[in-house]
This record gives C-alpha cells, structure tokens and sequence, in this order.
C-alpha cells in the first residue's frame, strides 16, 4: 500500500501546475465558449502534452507514451485551478480511439488532427426511437448502390447535431444477418443532403440533445470504420476506452463541498440549515458514500496501473456514481426548501439555479449511458455470473 | 502508486480463510452457537499457531508487528466465516493500548503473553461512545468503580478498561471488586457480557491520562468491526447468488429472474466500495493521521448501513429458507447487526463525524 505517486510524477504535477498558472489567462472560460480562443488553447495544450498526450505526432497528438498517472495528474490539477483541460466532446473521446485502432491510415490522416484540433466537431448517431437500450435492434439502414451507401432512417439523443461538423453513425447494412452482425459504422459529413435536425428540448429547458433524420442521404463508399457487417464490434472497442477515461475525479468532492458551504449559509427561520440534526445526518451519509466511491475510484486507479483485476469496481461505477450525484444535488434542493424550486431568472434563485439543473440533469444520466437497469443486469450477470434472462420462444 | 494488497497481504487472509474453513466450519459454528461454549479453545489454539494475537505487537514482545491494514483483513476473515473467536479486544485494541500508552513494566509484562494467546484481552470502551442504563466507570485515583455494558471479547483473563474521562487501565478478570456476568445477545458466536466494578483495582497506562489512547483504540476497535461486517456481508451476497443459481421455481432459476439479479447486483454495487473503503481506512490509521478519526467514523457508519442493506437482501433472495436455522444463514444477519451498533451505531458515528469537521 502506497499513495505516494513518487518524485518522477511530483515533478510532472508540479510542472503541470505551473503551466497552468503561467497561461490560464488564455483559457476560454466555460459559459460562453469563444471557439476561435478554444482552438487556440486546445493546440497550446496539444503542443505541451496536457491533451492527446499519447496520441503519436503523426497524428497531430503530443506522441508521448500512455501514462495513467500522467493522465490523472493533469486531470486533477486542471479541475483544481477551475481551467478548461481543452475540448471535449464525442469526437475526441469515443470515435478518435477506434479511428486509431481500426481506420484506414487515410482515415487517421483525414480525421485525428482535424479533430484534435477542433476543426471538426462530431456527433454521435448511435440511439433511435426503437432502439435505446436494445441498441443493437437499430434499422436505420444504409444500401450499396455503386460507390455511395443511401441511408435512410432516424436518430435520437444526438448531442451537439446541430453544431456538428461530421457525424460518426451506427447503421444497418446487413438485414438478413442476425442483429449484432449486421452493423456498419459509417462516417459522413452533416452537411450531406438529406440530413434534417431537430432539437429536443429536455427537462432541464435545454436543447442540448436531437432528432436527426436520414432521407436518402448519400456517404461515399470508403467512409466507413472496419469492415461492413463490423459496426457493433467498432462500437463496443470505443465504449472499453469510455472505460478507461477516468473524467474528473474530484468533481463529485468538490460539489459536496459546496453543499457543505449551502448548508452552512442558508437559513430557516433564521437558523442555519447545517444546524437541523435531521439535514446533517444526510449530508454526512452523503459524505459517507461519497469517499466510499473516491477510494473505489482509488483502488481502480492502482489496478490500472498495475494491472491488477478490479472488474466488478469498475462494472458498479457508473451505477453508484449518477445515482449518488442525483441524490446530492436532491438533499441541496432540500436545504434550500422553497428556493429549491426557483429557476432560471427568478430573483432570490442560488447558484444560478445550478442545483435545481444537476438534480434533473443527473435523473438523465441515470437513465442515459446504460440505464440504471441495464448496468444492474450486466453487473449480476458479468459481475456475480447470473443466468441471462432466457429468450421468449419465437 | 499501489492501493491494493500485496501478495503477503493476500496469502495471510488467504491463510486464516483456509483455517477457519476447517476449524471454524459451520457445523462446528453451530455447536458452540446452541452449546452456549464460552470459549472455542480449538478456534483459538489455530489461530494462535497462525501468529494472530500478536500480529499487532512489536517483534521484540514476540508478535509479529504487522500493521492495521493486515488486522482489518483478519477481521473481515473472521466475519465471513461468523468464526467464535476473540480478536477486536485482544488482538487489536488492548495490545495497541499498551504499546502506545503503557509503561516499559507494562509492556514487558503483558505483550508477549498476549502474543502467544496465553492472555486473553477483552475491551471496555463502549461507555465512552454512549452509555446506556446510566452505565459508567469512576476512577477514585487508584480504585473502579461503576459498570461496564457490552465489553467486546468477554472471555478474557483481563480487561482494557475506560473510565468516564478516557483514561484507560488494565483490570485482571479475578480482581477483587470485579463481577462478570455474560449478556445474552442475538449474535452468539461472539460472548458479550458486563463488568460490575465495585472498587476493584485497576492500573492505569501512564500515557493515556489526556483520553486520545481512548480515541484511538475506538477508531481502531470500529474500523475491526467494519470489515468484519464487510467479510460477513460478502459472504452472504455469495450464497445468495449460488442459491438464486440453484434454487428452480416457475421452471427456471430463481437467478434467472431480473428482480433477483438486480437485488443481487444493487448488493454488489453497495459493497464492492467498501472494500476499498475499509483498506483506506485501516491503512490511514497508521499512515495518514490527520484523515484517520474521520475516515474511521465514516467507514463505520458507512458500512455497517451497507452490512444492514445485505443481511436482509440476502435473506430475502434465499426466500423461506433463509429465514430458518436450516442454513445458518441469520448467524450472519445476527453478527452484522451486532457490529452495527457496538462502538456506535451508524447515526451516532456520523454525527461524530460532523462535529469533527466543525458542522456543529
């Protein structure tokens, strides 16, 4: 047992943490994104190896060996100091991974560096009506017809579509095969005729997700991941790397903290929240749960490293974590009682309302990325080894 | 950079593992549990020869002076197979008492015949924590007096006892003034029992006159307790998985249908943490002094409402049967609902936890 990351790493932290002071004052702040000064900071810290780090230079990336320790140290400090760690988006998390592994090197040419880059952002046009959590039954379908696939269909929960430059997009080729054979993963440009978006208001009031739909839209023939017939394959390869980012690690820490400080300055009839027994003793087993999840998260670290097995740690993350964040921001919402249901503009609101926005926001984060139901059956079955549901008799 | 166990830390649980499921089997459980034993002689005379008691005491008093990582990996051994055996009081907090406030004389005495299992060490701490039926001990500068509820490992030739200001003493179980008399509790596999002191001598460890030896054989007492919930918890979700796997109604396997698989899966969710909960924990201890009391107090709190969670889920995936003795099953139940309220319960360790952090 060793916490300590060892000189080489504090080194690397401390020149991090340098770097940070010395340029934050050139990173875009997040609420309104200027996307000139976003490509400027994105290739600043391309060229210093805070972003693509292990991404080899050929291919626009910093072309440095992969180091998970490196890759938490930057994660950390950037989430410290409150700077951009640079763009986000599907693109770069989920299709670069499997571009880099199954493209074409004419593919990787093509599309890493211009996305590293943010000159083209994706969106990802995986979910349908029909198919949320049975994603592989899709049916938007994509024909041969000389050298151009001729997609017709419908996607859903398309974030960013329409801003999106490109679309990465799950797509049925082969009707006769059986169902998860029967894939494509296609890559086409969203300003392609045929393509119609519209936006899908959620909840929370925002429209961040869409509706995409496909009427004979026509994709050149080499624009596809893999082999026809593939897609699932290429689509589950982007997913184990989904595993491997290990995102922001204090972010849950640091909202505890702030709704320690709620507590601490909101009142009720004239006494604070904090000094109700009945909210303390839920906060506390917030608390409880939380630091429960930062040492799972801790332990998960270290079998990375050393390639140790933690599988049924990792399989409980996802479950624990939205379920918990949910359950933080609702106790928030408590505190502040009435306030709690203020909203938008609305004089004597908190926090910008950001409470009342997480709260919703992590109710579709349970649901959305593998529903709470869906990660129990793959945890009681991959994890514990139960027998699958048997299939109904056709 | 390593949070995980090494391979020593895995051969030593894997060891006691290995022992228990000969000498401490379910049967043998059993016997002690409905002969009401005081002592499984056989259980500790294993353990003994394994170098348990003195895992805790320095290489010089005849332990092997490991650290409380490796203690809490015995403990959560210990509370998988619900084994009828004394560690929290006479492995953990009475040898680390001693070394830490003791005098030389004190150490030389009691230390190497605690190593060998020659001495067992029950504990007396509870009152400290909260104090029921108006129980408390007195110190009148040189004699006991008061009474004691709940004492962990109390089948023992002598005692670690705290009085109402945190100092701590040593009592032996014939002193003059002291009555014993054991408790009749759910969880029988542990003997729990009350001291009456009635100025009985007891002799205090110089260096626990300011209450933090107190406290810190209370954070180390609780993080014992946690992971003997989480080995007793983990071996619950474990036979109610193989029983959902074996057990057949309606035509197919209990397991098969998606309500059990996700009582099950929602079990493992809530556990698998702890575990990594529990290693922090009992690691900081020793390591991280600034994060102990507060990680200690947590991971108590935390786990023993997890350990509540699967005791019942896990007797509810074993359907009727699991309500019965036919298994043995609720000799688990039993011990983590023990657990959860020896040296607080969950609410009281919270509310610690909160005054720690200056939230009161």
């Amino acid at each position: 047992m060793d916490l300590s990351y060892g000189q080489h790493y504090e080194d690397f932290r401390n020149e991090t943490r340098q770097f940070i002071a010395a340029n934050a004052h050139l990173a875009p702040n997040g609420l309104e994104p200027d996307r000139a000064k976003m490509r400027a900071w994105q290739e600043l810290l391309i060229q210093n190896g805070y972003v693509a780090r292990a991404i080899p230079k050929k291919y626009g990336g910093f072309g440095a060996e992969p180091d998970i320790l490196k890759t938490r140290i930057i994660a950390e400090e950037f989430a410290r100091a409150q700077v951009s760690p640079g763009l986000g988006g599907q693109g770069i998390a989920y299709l670069l991974p499997a571009l880099l592994e199954l493209g074409t090197e004419e593919q990787k040419q093509q599309f890493v560096g211009p996305t590293l880059r943010g000159e083209i952002i994706w969106c990802e046009g995986y979910s349908e009506p029909n198919a949320g959590s049975d994603l592989a039954s899709l049916s938007t379908s994509a024909v041969l017809d000389r050298d151009e696939w001729v997609v017709n269909g419908q996607k859903i929960w398309t974030s960013t579509a329409a801003t999106a430059d490109w679309m990465f997009c799950l797509v049925r080729t082969e009707p006769t095969a059986p169902k998860h054979q029967g894939i494509s993963f296609l890559l086409f440009s969203m300003k392609t005729p045929g393509i119609r978006v519209r936006p899908l208001e959620t909840m929370t009031g925002d429209s961040h997700f869409n509706e995409v739909f496909f009427t004979e839209v026509r994709v050149p023939k080499h624009q596809i991941v893999g082999q026809r017939g593939q897609g699932w394959q290429v689509a589950n390869l982007v997913l184990l790397h989904e595993r491997d980012d290990l995102g922001d690690p204090d972010a849950t820490l640091l909202r505890l903290n702030a709704l320690i400080d709620l507590m601490k300055s909101e009142r009720v009839d004239g006494r604070r929240v904090i000094d109700n027994p009945v909210y303390r003793d839920r906060l506390m087993k917030i608390q409880g749960r939380v630091m429960a999840l930062r040492f799972n998260d801790l332990r998960l670290l270290s079998a990375r490293l050393n390639g140790k097995d933690a599988s049924l740690a990792a399989m409980v993350v996802k479950l624990q974590g939205t379920e918990l964040r949910h359950e933080l921001e609702g106790l928030a919402i408590d505190a502040l009682g009435e306030l709690g249901i203020l909203y938008r503009d609305s004089p004597y609101l908190r926090a910008g309302g950001s409470w009342q926005f997480m709260y919703m926001l992590y109710l579709g984060l349970i649901i959305g990325g593998g529903t709470s139901q869906i990660q129990k059956n793959i945890i009681s079955e991959r994890g514990l080894g139960m027998p699958r549901e048997p299939k109904p008799a056709t | 950079m390593e949070f995980g166990l090494s391979k020593e830390q895995i051969m030593l649980q894997e060891s006691v593992a290995a022992f228990l499921d000969r000498a401490a089997t379910l049967d043998r459980v059993k016997k002690f549990v409905h002969d009401d034993e005081p002592r499984a002689a056989d259980v500790w005379d294993g353990l003994c020869d394994l170098g348990i008691p003195g895992m805790l005491i320095a290489e010089e008093y005849g332990g092997i002076g490991l650290n409380l990582l490796d203690a809490a990996l015995v403990a959560e051994m210990l509370g998988s197979r619900v084994a009828p055996v004394s560690f929290v009081a006479t492995s953990v907090m009475a040898p680390l008492a001693i070394a830490q406030a003791g005098s030389d004389s004190q150490k030389s005495r009691w230390l190497p015949v605690l190593a060998e299992g020659r001495v067992v060490a029950g504990a007396a701490l509870g009152e400290t924590v909260s104090s029921r039926e108006n129980a408390r001990i007195q110190s009148d500068g040189s004699t006991l007096s008061g009474r004691a509820l709940f004492l962990l490992d109390f089948e023992a030739d002598l005692y670690l006892v705290a009085d109402e200001r945190r100092a701590l003493y040593l009592v032996d179980a014939n002193a003059k003034g002291l009555t014993r008399r054991s408790l009749a509790t759910i969880d029988k596999t542990r003997r729990v029992g009350k001291l009456v002191f009635d100025r009985a001598l007891g002799e205090l460890l110089p260096g626990s006159r300011d209450g933090e030896a107190c406290s810190r054989m209370i954070d180390a007492g609780r993080i014992m307790l946690a992971a003997d919930t989480l080995g007793a918890a983990q071996s619950m979700l474990n036979k109610a998985v193989e029983y959902s796997k074996q057990r057949v109604q309606f035509g197919r396997p209990v397991g098969s249908f998606q309500a059990v698989k996700h009582m099950c899966a929602e079990m493992a969710a809530e556990l698998e943490p702890c575990r990594a909960m529990m290693w922090y924990a009992a690691y900081a201890f020793d390591a991280i002094p600034a994060e102990s009391r507060l990680t200690a107090c947590q991971t108590k709190a935390h786990i023993s409402e997890v350990g509540t969670f699967v005791a019942r889920t896990a007797t509810e995936v074993h359907g009727g049967i699991g309500f019965t003795d036919e298994l043995g099953l609720h000799l688990w139940f039993k011990r983590i609902g023990a657990n959860r309220q020896l040296l607080g319960g969950p609410d009281r360790c919270r509310e610690e936890a909160a005054r720690l952090q200056e939230l009161v």
